[in-house]
């Protein structure tokens, strides 16, 4: 989809941006340029919409030549977002997000329809804002805009620079939850800049690492969690990349069954007898409709006491798609030290404990042993 | 004294109105010159590379303004006459508070179109709008308002410096002044100071109006705040 060869940006300053950059970007791929500020990553992605213009190399769009097509011809047809959004006061936030769409001529009930579609697209009731002003909004709510705007004329290539930094850590969270959620619907080629590590494990399929105007590693991001290439990858991943590499699992890759669920009306004893057959310091109480109910601790158990009084209610439970490090920070705060998987209609799934985690490092460090045995072959 | 110049009023107001006419006449004829050749030249000024004749257009039509009227009448009745062009009366007025006019609308127009967020310009141009779309879409319509305030003090300037233009026959209110301070008449001077002043008022309040209703909906909602 996206191809640049030996692209390279020498300012008139004499400054060397980005040197001999190579590599392509896969249709429907989500990209991330990462780097430490400086790196030449943002005017990478300028380059791709001739923003600012390569001295040499060259930049492929669909295997078409950017150079040979106008300037703003070009842009027109590539989604533009960036950090200070540069939305347009005088404008409403209708007209704003049909920018592309005025400038290609698409008559005025077109434009507003789409603009309708956009506001919805990204959560914000479109009778309610379509009229409004920007000054009107609050910053997450520009934000919105501005990835609406990017989307106006429905292109297939979106160009992102930091489009999420000048917002605060909660809104931003949300808002790249709800951006994957649309790009899992849209599935456009993405180039996406930041220098947010976190943020890149987040949303990419692929990042490029880059430094000092070179790309260092290309990778998705397991793989380079896993396995840096170099000393300043490892650096800039950090020490605790094989934490950061949890968020990209999700629980119900490594959840277990539940050793142990009991029904609300069994018999206390037996429960205790099965428990000590067992050798199960603790069970899992259902209701009839299989709803997770709490915990129940074999010490806890007495005749004649009824299951329901002794049991410990969850402080908190994951879904299947929570991301492991969340789990693992949950697991942190409950009680037993594990932590109770439901699904929607909060029906008892699965269980995480510690192990669990421990295992798919143990995984990881395998897959670690093979790469490495590979090399020396 | 201030009896007299009451008295003359209500026995002379069509000698006011009349003068009263003169006066905006010049002062609107010119500042609409003014604002023609103001605001092109501020935007020209304004594009990328030409801080330098930027800087160079404000100093001279700084300059302009600390010429005295008077002087400035002079020059251009030598020119005028060389160029055998009337060299009194309406149009040396006419050209002297154009050039006065200009300076508060070239700085405004220069200073609002640079002051446009960068990041909407960029946004712009990612976006594909052309270098002229840039301008009449966003850089412009963001300016109006400052541009507005310019040409109102230009207009409130000349009003009062239009006065002195009755001096070399281009009539106004001007004219009771000069004729008062010829035959000690301070009744007549009374009169076209007051009127002078409060065409000011009057004017300023009015462009102050049409200062606010050039202003764009979504960027007055934000100064309210």
């Amino acid at each position: 989809m996206i191809k640049l060869e030996h692209v390279g940006k020498t300012f008139a300053d004499g400054t060397e941006a980005v040197k001999d950059l190579t590599m392509e970007i896969e249709k429907g791929e989500f990209c991330v340029f990462l780097g430490p500020s400086g790196c030449g990553k943002t005017t990478s992605l300028k380059m791709i919409n001739r923003l600012i213009p390569p001295t040499t190399g060259k930049i492929y769009i669909n295997g078409v030549d950017t150079e040979k097509l106008n300037p703003n011809e070009l842009r027109r047809g590539i989604g533009y977002a960036i950090q200070n959004i540069g939305l347009f006061p005088h404008r409403t936030v209708g007209e704003n997000i049909a920018t592309v769409p005025m400038l290609l001529g698409w008559p005025k009930e077109k434009r507003r329809r789409r603009a309708e579609e956009l506001l919805d697209l990204v959560g914000l009731p479109p009778d309610t804002f379509i009229d409004r002003y920007p000054s009107e909004l609050s910053g997450g709510q520009q934000q919105r805009v501005g990835v609406a705007r990017c989307l106006g004329a429905d292109p297939p290539v979106l160009l992102m620079d930091e489009p999420f930094g000048a917002i605060d850590p909660i809104t931003r969270s949300k808002l790249q939850d709800e951006f994957l959620k649309i790009q899992s619907k849209l599935k456009k080629t993405i180039v996406f800049v930041t220098h947010d590590i976190n943020e890149a494990i987040k949303l990419a399929d692929r990042i490029a690492l880059m430094r000092e105007g070179r790309l260092v590693q290309y990778a998705d991001p397991a793989t380079l969690l896993n396995s840096p290439k170099d000393e300043f990858v490892r650096d800039f991943v950090g020490a605790d990349r094989m934490l950061k590499g949890l968020r990209l699992i999700k629980v119900k890759d490594v959840m277990q069954k539940p050793p142990l669920t009991v029904k609300v009306g069994e018999d206390p004893m037996a429960v205790k007898a099965r428990m000590e057959s067992e050798n199960l310091r603790w069970a899992m109480l259902i209701d009839e409709d299989g709803r997770f109910l709490g915990w129940i601790t074999r010490d806890d158990l007495k005749a004649g006491k009824p299951i329901r009084e002794i049991v410990t209610p969850p402080t908190v439970t994951a879904d299947p798609d929570t991301p492991l490090n969340e789990a693992l920070s949950m697991m942190l705060v409950s009680a037993l030290g594990t932590l109770a998987v439901l699904d929607e209609r909060q029906s008892l799934i699965g269980v995480l404990s510690f192990k669990n985690i421990r295992d798919v490092f143990g995984e990881q460090w395998d897959e670690q042993q093979v790469e490495v045995g590979k090399e020396v072959q | 004294m201030w009896n007299q110049a009451w008295n003359y009023v209500v026995n002379h107001p069509d000698k006011i109105l009349v003068w009263t006419l003169q006066h905006l006449y010049i002062v609107l004829v010119a500042n609409a010159s003014a604002a023609v050749f103001g605001i092109l030249i501020g935007i020209y000024i304004s594009g990328k590379g030409r801080e330098r004749i930027a800087d160079t257009v404000i100093y001279l039509a700084s300059i302009m303004m600390t010429v005295p009227s008077l002087a400035l009448y002079g020059f251009l009745m030598g020119i005028l006459s060389a160029l055998s062009l009337p060299s009194i009366g309406f149009l040396p007025v006419v050209i002297a508070l154009t050039l006065y006019g200009l300076l508060p609308i070239i700085r405004n127009t220069y200073t609002a179109i640079r002051e446009v967020d960068p990041a909407m310009i960029e946004a712009g141009r990612g976006m594909g709008m052309s270098e002229r779309q840039i301008l009449t879409m966003i850089k412009l319509p963001l300016a109006v308002p400052v541009i507005m305030a310019g040409l109102r003090q230009a207009v409130v300037m000349n009003i009062g410096i239009a006065a002195i233009g009755a001096y070399i026959g281009a009539g106004g209110l001007g004219q009771p002044i000069f004729r008062g301070i010829a035959n000690y008449r301070t009744d007549l001077i009374i009169v076209g100071a007051v009127f002078v002043s409060l065409l000011a008022i009057v004017i300023d309040v009015l462009m102050g109006g049409l200062e606010r209703l050039t202003t764009p909906k979504g960027v007055r909602i934000r100064r309210k705040r």
